[in-house]
């Protein structure tokens, strides 16, 4: 019996998304779901009924009848109490739901034993790309700031020399170079602006360069990157080299468009009230923070207002305002959340709990709420590997998405390693002669260098450089050799025989693996050519 | 030569090692580095004989030793054929291992080398002798038994033994046990029972330790016997107090180390994981029961077909596998090779971090058969450029182009990095059967739609391929 995908009319104010379009009805189909949609949930975003119909899609007249007929309800927004109680027992919900921010709402979903999957607690790793809707509507977001800001400045982006006289390019600043800090330098210099962006994250700096942006860095030495890829709280020091460094981009620059957040906090406030007034007159700040407080002082959420000369768009509906494309692309995202739900194609969903994607969406489970999930630690940063103090940095744990990006070791590991290394080297110390204390330490640094020197070969040589190191390990006929022969002073009862024989065979044994050990890396690295 | 010499011509010895490691990181300076190595080896070797510490009555016999065991080796090395590149690593670890213990037994009944310990430094002394003996002894079995493998002459399947950790974990306290009898002991005599009896268990150790490695595995227990072949070196060299032999230990044994640790995050798996053995033997019973079965039609394909297809294409990439190695293939695809670039085809190769048996096996076999290594790329390189690719040829690999490693998370190998070939336009998987690999798990990727198969020995269905394609 195949489980029925229902799609309801939006019913906040203003928001024009739906949550399925005509082409993803198809395909929702073809995994085996029926899909029911409720009439004129598509008239927003310009899909119309017939559209759906066409698709395969039954219209069902009012909210009520839609909600009460689906098995799975696919939304955007997070339901309104009302939604909820339409809603009965046991089915599951696929939407936006911002879990930290809505605990109520949770309790009313738990309460209706609903199963709840999260659009915004995708986690961050690699196979759930496809799925993460939050970057795909920060992507829109970012592109619809850039225009909007376009709307309401005086002059061209782009740079002319007309016979009218000569027009400069607008400079665009762009705070956080997340998703839709990315989309907003690409959109602005697109449209032939002068780029520049921030981020606390060094490492997005090449992204920033490839977007076609300028990276204006902080100059203050700290970490910025959290857990996830996402950022951090700063420090004092770094925020005040940080504000000194916006105050003098907010003198030259026309427009300022922020995307600064922090998973959980309110937005920070990176532009004060005196940065603003200093602005030129006509200029446009876009605060794409403005739903979690703005990251000006002066934003005001929702609105449009002009304040010192200089216009503030606080829209926290950017992405409704590109109600097709954003429906489109949602659309898809809840499309391949399904086919990881139903793997059967039999239009039955499994929420598999195992499954650390479908674990980490799902916020409350048949009634039970399983949200926060156990964090992912994988941060998109590169791991700081060979900085650390351990000579080998701990392997990245199993099963989590594929790709290099293992996460740094946590602290409380780091500290148990360094804390059992402080513990050997007391007593090594304590009890070791001198003697031993000077081959330890060449021991140990030797160590260390094999490490480095390994660490950047290249992986098409490892072969020869196992052979060579082979042969190298031969070196223990030194240790061999000294036995054969040693100047005795009439030693009283030296088994001279036994001795001798030891050493010779191992001289022997030792000698095949030094002689053939280079002679086969030779014959191998010959070979290599270009 | 005077002593002080000695230590100078080791210090230069040292450095020449540490450069020769260092050259042997790129292809260009890496003949370089084995000469380095050579040098530093002579040097070190000519130091010690013609230094104090070895009188001129003992010269025959070194000379005579060095001989036999010169021709035997430069014989091996002239022989060996680069597809048994992997055993004979094994075969010449094992032989450092069982020099380390012999060296080992051979300091300690020489009461020359004891006479001046006293106190604490005997104790330390004889700890020393005691482990490098231990690590000596593993390394020799445990290589032995990897060479048995690695040869076909022991099953390539994991031995398990039931209680096999415990088994491990007594074995370490009895060593532990005997290791402070030997210390206690007063004689040479009195010792000697602990040490053979310690001898005995680490032989037991190694050969159980290997024997319960799956073959897929077998690049990482290589390069970790290398390492411990280096640590055998430095133990030995703390017992002697030789500063040359414990640098140099450490170098090998430490970067032996960080080439397993590589290893086994190319097959993102812990070390202790793969150490304690048995692949796909947690988990992987399950994995058939629950989630996505492989299910659909296997499309067969023959060697002309094949020729057409590459024919026609404009990128090619080519996956070996051990497969590969085992059909004596190699020269086979150079040749395949070699035919499609003349047509203006771009042929590229694309390596797996642990296709083959030892790390980077594939890259010496396609150097032995002349592929110039700038078409020869690391599996990073690559996976971006399969939706590009018009064919990709898989040959004689199975696990490391399996794509239940992204999409089935109850797979023994999810989340192991893959090269994604089946986003190529067409994929081509040369195999022998249907039989799986060796870690046991069914490849969904022969199901696929853009897939076929070709059914038949490597070489035989390559050549045929080649011909079809001059024709």
């Amino acid at each position: 019996m195949p489980q029925v995908i229902g799609v309801p009319r939006e019913t906040a104010a203003g928001e024009k998304r739906v949550a399925t379009v005509p082409e993803v009805v198809e395909k929702l189909i073809k995994l085996g779901f029926e899909v029911a949609v409720e009439a004129g949930c598509g008239a927003a975003s310009n899909f119309s009924d017939d559209a759906y119909r066409a698709a395969g899609a039954r219209i069902v007249e009012g909210a009520e009848r839609l909600w009460a007929e689906s098995d799975i309800v696919f939304k955007v927004r997070a339901p309104s109490a009302e939604e909820v109680a339409r809603m009965p027992e046991g089915r599951t919900l696929v939407s936006f739901i911002w879990p930290a921010q809505n605990p109520e709402l949770m309790q009313q979903l738990a309460a209706k034993k609903a199963t709840v999957l999260a659009m915004d607690s995708v986690p961050r790793i690699s196979r759930a790309q496809k799925l993460d809707a939050l970057s795909s509507m920060a992507n829109i977001a970012g592109y619809r700031a850039v225009i909007e800001a376009a709307h309401h400045f005086g002059r061209f982006f782009t740079g002319q020399i007309t016979a009218a006289g000569k027009v400069p390019p607008a400079k665009v600043f762009v705070i956080g170079a997340g998703v839709a800090g990315l989309a907003a330098i690409g959109a602005a210099s697109g449209l032939g602006a002068i780029v520049r962006a921030n981020d606390t994250r060094p490492e997005v700096g090449d992204q920033v360069v490839s977007m076609g942006g300028e990276f204006v860095t902080v100059d203050y030495e700290e970490e910025g990157s959290g857990v996830g890829g996402y950022a951090k709280v700063m420090s004092e020091g770094f925020q005040k080299a940080q504000r000194e460094v916006f105050a003098k981009q907010a003198k030259d620059v026309d427009i300022i468009i922020t995307t600064a957040l922090i998973p959980g906090k309110p937005a920070p406030k990176l532009i004060t009230a005196d940065m603003v007034q200093s602005m030129k007159p006509g200029s446009v700040i876009v605060d794409m923070a403005a739903e979690q407080g703005g990251n000006c002082e002066l934003t005001e959420p929702g609105q449009v207002v002009v304040k010192h000369g200089v216009t503030l768009i606080g829209y926290t509906d950017l992405p409704s305002r590109l109600a097709r494309q954003s429906s489109t692309l949602y659309a898809t995202n809840l499309f391949r959340l399904s086919e990881e739900l139903c793997k059967t194609k039999d239009g039955v969903i499994n929420v598999n709990m195992e499954d650390e994607v479908i674990r980490g969406t799902t916020v409350v489970n048949a009634g039970s709420v399983t949200w926060p999930p156990p964090a992912p630690k994988l941060s998109a940063a590169p791991p700081a590997t060979a900085k650390g103090a351990a000579a080998k940095p701990a392997a990245p744990p199993k099963g989590q998405g594929h790709g290099g990006a293992g996460a740094p070791m946590p602290a409380k590991t780091t500290a148990i390693v360094l804390a059992a290394g402080a513990l050997i080297f007391w007593f090594i110390g304590a009890y070791a002669p001198s003697a031993f204390l000077a081959h330890f330490t060449v021991f140990v640094l030797a160590c260390f260098i094999g490490y480095m020197v390994i660490w950047n070969v290249t992986p098409a040589l490892h072969t020869p450089l196992m052979s060579v190191t082979n042969a190298i390990s031969s070196i223990i006929a030194i240790g061999a050799l000294v036995q054969v022969a040693p100047p005795v002073s009439e030693a009283a009862d030296r088994p001279e025989t036994w001795i001798l024989g030891l050493a010779v065979l191992s001289i022997a044994l030792v000698a095949i693996n030094m002689f053939g050990g280079f002679a086969v890396t030779q014959r191998m690295l010959e070979m290599f050519r270009k | 030569m005077s002593a002080t010499l000695v230590t100078v011509s080791y210090v230069g010895a040292t450095i020449l090692f540490i450069l020769s490691l260092g050259g042997l990181s790129n292809p260009e300076t890496s003949r370089r580095g084995n000469l380095y190595g050579v040098i530093g080896m002579v040097i070190a070797v000519l130091a010690t004989v013609f230094g104090p510490s070895v009188t001129a009555q003992g010269l025959p016999w070194i000379i005579g030793a060095m001989v036999v065991g010169a021709s035997v080796g430069l014989y091996a090395a002239r022989i060996v054929r680069m597809t048994q590149m992997p055993e004979l690593v094994a075969l010449m670890h094992s032989l450092v291992g069982l020099a380390a213990v012999l060296v080992g037994f051979a300091n300690y009944i020489d009461p020359a080398a004891a006479g001046s310990y006293e106190g604490a430094a005997k104790a330390i002394h004889e700890m020393e002798i005691y482990i490098g003996v231990l690590i000596g002894a593993v390394t020799f079995s445990g290589s032995v038994i990897a060479f048995g493998k690695l040869s076909g002459k022991i099953s390539g399947k994991p031995m398990l033994l039931p209680a096999r950790h415990w088994l491990n974990l007594v074995g370490l306290l009895v060593v532990i046990w005997f290791g402070a009898r030997f210390i206690g002991a007063h004689s040479v005599s009195a010792g000697m029972g602990p040490l053979v009896v310690m001898t005995v268990i680490a032989l037991l150790f190694g050969i159980h330790m290997v024997m319960a490695i799956g073959g897929a595995d077998m690049p990482v227990v290589v390069s970790m016997l290398n390492s411990y072949s280096g640590w055998a070196a430095a133990a030995t060299g703390f017992m002697l107090s030789n500063d040359l032999l414990i640098v140099t230990g450490a170098l090998v044994g430490s970067s032996g180390a960080i080439l397993s640790y590589i290893m086994c995050r190319a097959m993102n798996r812990h070390f202790i994981a793969v150490i304690a053995g048995g692949f796909g033997t947690e988990g992987g019973a399950p994995a058939a029961a629950g989630g996505a079965q492989p299910a659909g039609e296997v499309v067969p394909i023959s060697a002309a077909e094949t020729a057409e297809l590459l024919r026609e294409a404009k990128n090619v990439i080519i996956v070996p596998g051990y497969g590969m190695a085992v059909a004596q293939a190699q020269h086979t695809v150079f040749e395949i090779t070699r035919q499609l670039r003349e047509n203006g085809i771009n042929v590229r190769f694309g390596i797996h971090p642990v296709a083959g048996r030892m790390p980077g096996h594939m890259n010496v076999l396609l150097a032995e058969a002349k592929v110039p290594y700038d078409i020869v790329f690391e599996m990073d390189e690559l996976n971006e450029d399969f939706p590009q690719t018009d064919v990709a040829m898989v040959i004689g690999a199975n696990d490391i182009v399996n794509p239940a490693a992204q999409e089935d998370p109850t797979s023994p190998i999810a989340g192991m990095p893959v090269l994604e070939v089946w986003h190529a336009k067409t994929s081509v998987v040369m195999k022998r059967s249907m039989a799986s690999g060796y870690a046991g798990v069914d490849n969904p990727l022969f199901y696929k739609e853009n897939n076929r198969m070709l059914f038949g020995d490597a070489k035989k269905m390559l050549d045929e391929v080649l011909v079809a394609l001059k024709a």
